[in-house]
């Protein structure tokens, strides 16, 4: 058996590989492959179908988290229209399967691909300008969208929406909450190793160029029109495939949640996971949906206690008070995010109990 | 014809407001080139602001008005404090994601407050005021937001160009370094940008109620149609705000009585996006954009 490489006392990377490698020390391997059989095994086994049905929701809202982080945190540009885009992709989904007979695989992946070039068409005046001019161009996409989807009667059903046949995946029913937490969580981790692995490739370090200094950044020769413009359309890929997952799962789809306000919270999950940190935009979705849940619990509970009733009909606008604090405080006081305070975390469990 | 004019005039008073709202927001633009984001939230502040004053304490109308000003104004100056202060020097993008999470905040905060229903201001305009055209009547409302609009302009065009404050703000904007190694008290300007941005934006927000009450959700759009009125008319030029105010506010009313009401709302956005393809810099805007 080969020695098991651990962390070295200093920096002896010779070779610009070393630098580049995923997993430093094996352990990092053997916690990924434990993290793995945790997530497959031993998660469905003990939780609750309401436990699944969240966590479901958090595996869904981390994929395109992950798509807004490669374009806020790694190429720096802004977009204001996720939500939207996170809509595009359910909307094609359910066209798709409902009139055109599409099977649920390709009606997501082609749904994801239509997302990515309905971002290009609002991408693409923006891309030549600097990063303020896309956050505008991606607001007037949100609320042009938002217009079609109501308004657009023959294709989207206006406001009634759509109802979708329950999906099945090769003849396999995916109605129950355990069945849709593998499919969920297989594209999960499918849609992180390709981002984690594109942001090493060529592509990625050209992003990373473009974030830190555009000017310099063609200046050393990337053509940054094309790459912002790529950027843009993984991006969206990544919103309307998690879009496409969420429409199939909840089998129905109407206007009213792909509103700026859900582009928001796609912000606030990756500025409080931390902008540039894939693993942030995992913490991040984890964070909100769960508090999502935890203040639809609150006002449930007060709804309960006929001498608050009128207390929670007060405290549902308080969510949008919650996320809106949340992200001012972490952009003042810890602007890297969660996934910063993990990474201390960690490392002073490695230095434990010698600390210096 | 009739119902023409009546959509110009109502038009080109939809279009004063969204100017003097543009206002505020080119105010900070161009002091601190950020994108505020929470602006029709702080206009939605002035106007509940005004709406307490007036309406449950009871305050005679003048006295609530300048009290609404002068609160206002005195907000700015907290929210740049607390908010916008910790982050000079930071980079663009958290700046502006900061204003995303102070608007949700507000609106947040004013909907616990209030809730989503539609409040409307008492009626102290003069009757006097309204003018006939004709058989048009113009009523006092839409009388009132030309000439405060006007006025408002006006003073800010002169403010930028001749008073020393105003210098001071545009070469804070042109270059911050620059202005701080020639002694420009650059958190001065930065703080004084944001209250009287908050000040203009009460005033939008008062008028806005006159016209059409006030309502949380409808009013903190407001905020959101400034984007395509400054693209339109240059994102640093005061002129340029008035036309495209105009344009925009044009534009809507029309659209609204001749082809769709629910079209009314999006058009602004499509304008936008047609601007940002074919003369990114607006009408009257610094055509020095770098095209990376």
């Amino acid at each position: 058996m080969k020695k098991l490489r651990l962390h070295p006392c200093g920096n002896y990377k010779e070779k610009y590989e070393e630098e580049l490698t995923i997993f430093e020390t094996d352990f990092g391997r053997l916690w990924v492959g434990i993290g793995l059989i945790l997530l497959f095994v031993v998660i469905p086994l003990i939780s609750s179908p309401y436990l699944l049905y969240v966590i479901n929701h958090i595996g869904i809202f981390a994929i395109a988290a992950v798509g807004l982080n490669l374009l806020i945190g790694f190429t720096g540009q802004i977009s204001l229209g996720h939500g939207a885009f996170f809509g595009v992709g359910g909307y094609a989904a359910a066209i798709l399967t409902t009139k055109l007979g599409f099977p649920f695989y390709l009606s997501v992946l082609s749904a994801g691909i239509i997302t990515a070039m309905v971002g290009l068409v609002f991408g693409l005046p923006s891309a030549r300008l600097k990063h303020l001019y896309l956050t505008i161009a991606t607001l007037a996409g949100q609320f042009i969208l938002q217009f079609l989807f109501v308004n657009w009667e023959s294709l989207t059903g206006g406001a009634m929406g759509i109802i979708l046949p329950r999906a099945t995946l090769f003849g396999l029913s995916l109605k129950s909450d355990h069945t849709y937490f593998y499919v969920v969580f297989i594209c999960f981790v499918a849609m992180l190793w390709v981002a984690k692995n594109l942001l090493r490739t060529r592509y990625g370090r050209a992003f990373i160029a473009i974030r830190d200094n555009d000017r310099a950044a063609e200046g050393m020769g990337i053509p940054i029109f094309h790459y912002k413009l790529l950027a843009f359309a993984i991006s969206s890929f990544y919103a309307g495939f998690a879009g496409a997952l969420w429409t199939h799962y909840l089998a129905s789809i109407t206007p009213d949640p792909f509103t700026l306000f859900l582009s928001v919270e796609f912000i606030a999950m990756i500025i409080i996971g931390g902008l540039g940190s894939l693993t942030g935009s995992v913490f991040g979705a984890i964070f909100i949906t769960s508090l999502n849940e935890i203040l639809s619990h609150a006002s449930e509970f007060f709804m309960n206690l006929p001498a608050l009733a009128g207390v929670a009909l007060t405290i549902a606008p308080l969510r949008e008070f919650v996320f809106g604090l949340a992200i001012v405080l972490f952009i003042i006081f810890e602007p890297r995010g969660l996934a910063e305070v993990w990474r201390i975390i960690r490392s002073s469990f490695r230095l434990w109990p010698f600390s210096y | 014809m009739e119902f023409f004019l009546q959509l110009l005039i109502q038009g080109l008073s939809v279009g004063f407001l969204y100017a003097l709202a543009a206002l505020g927001f080119v105010m900070i633009f161009k002091s601190s080139s950020v994108l505020n984001f929470a602006h029709g939230d702080l206009l939605a502040m002035g106007a509940f602001f005004f709406l307490v004053l007036s309406v449950w304490l009871k305050l005679p109308i003048y006295i609530a008005f300048i009290l609404t000003l002068v609160g206002s104004f005195a907000m700015g100056f907290i929210i740049e404090r607390l908010f916008l202060r910790p982050l000079i020097g930071e980079s663009l993008i958290l700046v502006i994601m900061l204003t995303v999470g102070l608007a949700a905040m507000f609106k947040g905060l004013l909907l616990f407050i209030f809730g989503g229903n539609l409040f409307a201001f008492p009626e102290f305009l003069p009757a006097g005021l309204s003018i006939r055209l004709g058989n048009i009547n113009i009523p006092p409302v839409y009388v009132a937001t030309f000439v405060i609009s006007i006025i408002f302009l006006l003073l800010f065009g002169l403010f930028f160009k001749y008073s020393s404050q105003g210098i001071y703000m545009r070469s804070v904007a042109d270059n911050q370094p620059a202005a701080l190694s020639l002694g420009v008290h650059v958190r001065r300007v930065f703080a004084l940008s944001w209250a009287i941005a908050a000040l203009v934006c009460a005033m939008s927000g008062i008028i806005l109620g006159i016209i059409s009450g006030i309502n949380v959700h409808s009013t903190s759009i407001i905020g959101l149609k400034v984007f395509p009125v400054v693209i339109l008319g240059g994102l640093e030029s005061i002129g340029g705000a008035i036309i495209g105010g105009i344009i925009i506010g044009l534009l809507e009313t029309f659209t609204g009585g001749y082809i769709s009401t629910s079209l009314r709302e999006v058009v602004p956005y499509i304008v936008l996006v047609f601007i940002l393809l074919v003369k990114p810099y607006g009408l009257f805007g610094l055509v020095e954009i770098e095209r990376v």
